[in-house]
């Protein structure tokens, strides 16, 4: 044989190599349709097990889009690379998954496949719930099959080019997936486990809290950083925590089960449906929740504790006295932008901060607010423009949003004024364009979520399943 | 001294820039309609609207106000020359006490503004600030449909002075 001719079958060889490489890389099988099993069959207690399952995975939030039947998908999701709409999960069989089997169900959660052997985007965290169990697994599966079937019309992702093909998300998973299931630490306690396995996993705190990188993955050197979700800054929730007054494990069981602490504030945003959805699951589920993340951020330092209970005392104080009207605080002229934000504040956000009354419906001391303290002025943004929206048919706590009343430039300016007065942080950056960018992403949030963002003070008691 | 531009006329008036609208339309302007309910931005009473947006008086210091043009419930129309959104509400005796109505209408005009044909769904979102304690809320809605429907039909005649737009 020729030496050329040799080269040319290696070449041929090496090319049909990396084929099959590929080939496997990417090809995965579709799973055989099934008759959509009778609900009925499902054992009701594995049903009610798979609805407090789905409840602390937030299933319902991304699933459901304002004004569409709960789990029947098409919220839109903005990402980098475009918008992601959710899928049906409701027991259709054309639009939904009446048509997959337990198995199919199991592979799209560990490994973010479709019944048709399709890469699903990681807009759906199957990142963290290839942590979790079979069993758990198949009571999610009992629970969404039980679940109304309802059809939807499907919407086509909106991204861009290389983003809109399915097969690079292969080389996403070979890159960024870990499929090797949640271990447990045996030097800790069952309880810390229990909150490991579920906030690693099915609940996918780091989801929105782990800052991600250039390519949608989670950055785990900086696990629990501070993230983002629908133009809502996720604050940090390890030792970089902006709180003013340091989280401890009592406090956050209370805020994850009522939605606000008097040390911290109110639940908004998409943080608001995280707890709305909580409220329905056992307080011991919500302890070990709590236990581990409280253990995320560490010891708290002596100088994080002297100033967290400085800022306490001086909350106190105007407790004690509230402030009388919105005038009493005396405002410098409105010439400069820090008299403008003064002004503002003096008179459109003291009456309710100012009252001394106690959380969940009056407004919160700003100096507790970890908006204040934040990294970039998002949250306190959203907040000023759109208010806490009520919750139909429920008590809320009510802020009104300052959209229609306020120009960009007077909201700049207040965010500047609360700032310098309600925190010991650097003045904030880009105030400008954070404020011009949240108008719009939170009007078309607002449009889109099934709820408005608001928690619902002592919810009445849920369905049972 | 400072010059307020309500229901199309320019008013000279004597108000700190923090001082709430709200007090100003009615202590110094005497007009009445916007309520004082809870002084909050939690109620809905005091709505009027600013540069055609619904707004909570009570909330909106003169400061926000100053060259915009506001409009309240007298400059939509007037008893003997009602606006559509005022006809409707009387038609369908959407009123029981009445304190939260003139909030409700203003807010509705606000919306009909934008939109001459919301659904059930778009009208009952957009008025989830106003409370009403009575609970004329389902005569409230269909009195908001009836004002869509009259306004759509183009009853140029009875829109009234004041041009809210």
């Amino acid at each position: 044989m020729a030496l050329s001719t040799r080269i040319g079958l290696a070449i041929v060889a090496a090319l049909l190599a990396i084929g099959a490489a590929a080939f496997a890389l990417v090809w995965r099988p579709a799973i055989a349709v099934i008759d959509p099993p009778n609900p009925e069959t499902f054992a009701p207690d594995l049903v009610k097990r798979g609805r407090q399952l789905a409840a602390i995975g937030n299933c319902m939030t991304c699933h459901t889009v304002r004004g569409g039947s709960e789990l029947a998908g098409g919220l839109p999701m903005a990402t980098p690379f475009g918008t992601v709409f959710s899928t049906n999960i409701t027991p259709d069989p054309q639009s939904g998954i009446g048509y997959w089997s337990e198995e199919a169900f199991q592979r799209a959660m560990r490994s973010g496949v479709d019944r048709a052997g399709q890469h699903l985007y990681p807009a759906f965290p199957y990142d963290h719930f290839a942590r979790l169990t079979d069993d758990d697994n198949r009571a999610l599966y009992a629970f969404l099959m039980t679940r109304q079937p309802v059809p939807s019309t499907r919407r086509d992702n909106e991204l861009s080019f290389p983003y809109n093909q399915r097969p690079l998300i292969a080389v996403w998973k070979m890159l960024f997936l870990r499929q090797d299931g949640f271990r447990a630490d045996p030097a800790k306690s069952a309880e810390w486990n229990r909150g490991a396995y579920l906030v690693e996993g099915l609940a996918h705190c780091g989801a929105c809290h782990t800052p991600r990188n250039r390519l949608g993955a989670e950055r785990s050197e900086a696990a629990f950083a501070g993230g983002e979700a629908e133009n809502w800054q996720a604050y940090a929730i390890n030792a970089q925590s902006s709180a003013a007054v340091p989280w401890t494990e009592e406090a956050l069981i209370s805020y994850l089960q009522r939605g606000w602490h008097a040390h911290h504030g109110v639940a908004r945003g998409p943080m608001a449906q995280v707890v709305d959805s909580l409220a329905s699951v056992d307080s011991g589920d919500i302890r070990a929740i709590a236990t581990y993340a409280a253990s995320l951020s560490g010891p708290r330092s002596p100088e994080q504790v002297r100033r967290g209970e400085a800022i306490l005392a001086e909350a106190a104080k105007l407790q004690s006295a509230p402030a009388q009207t919105s005038t009493s605080t005396s405002s410098p002229p409105a010439a400069s932008a820090a008299g403008e934000g003064a002004a503002l504040y003096a008179a459109a956000c003291a009456s309710c901060h100012e009252t001394g009354r106690s959380l969940p419906f009056a407004g919160i001391d700003l100096r507790l607010a970890t908006g204040m303290r934040a990294p970039d002025p998002r949250n306190a943004a959203n907040t000023i423009l759109y208010g806490l929206p009520p919750l139909e048919g429920e008590r809320s706590p009510i802020m009104p949003g300052f959209a229609s009343s306020m120009t960009d430039q007077q909201v700049t300016s207040l965010l500047q004024y609360l700032r310098t007065r309600f925190s010991d942080q650097a003045a904030w950056s880009n105030v400008a364009e954070t404020v011009a960018h949240a108008r719009q992403a939170q009007a078309a949030f607002l449009e889109t979520a099934a709820q408005p963002p608001n928690i619902a003070v002592n919810p009445p008691p849920r369905d049972e399943p | 001294m400072m010059t307020l531009k309500v229901n199309g006329s320019d008013h000279q008036v004597d108000a700190e820039p923090d001082t709430p609208l709200l007090y100003v339309l009615r202590d110094d302007l005497k007009l009445n309609a916007a309520k004082y309910g809870c002084g909050l931005g939690q109620c809905g009473a005091c709505t009027v609207i600013v540069d055609g947006e619904a707004v909570l008086s009570c909330v909106t210091p003169m400061a926000l106000v100053e060259g915009k043009q506001v409009t309240t419930l007298e400059g939509l129309g007037s008893a003997d020359r009602p606006a559509p959104i005022q006809r409707a509400f009387m038609e369908e005796q959407a009123a029981q006490c009445g304190y939260c109505i003139a909030g409700m209408m203003m807010r509705a005009q606000a919306l009909l503004q934008r939109n001459r044909t919301p659904t059930d769904r778009q009208i009952r979102d957009e008025l989830v600030p106003n409370l009403c304690r009575c609970g004329t809320h389902m005569r409230i809605l269909r009195a908001v449909h009836r004002a869509a429907r009259m306004m759509d039909e183009g009853s140029a005649a009875s829109v009234g002075r004041g041009g809210a737009r």
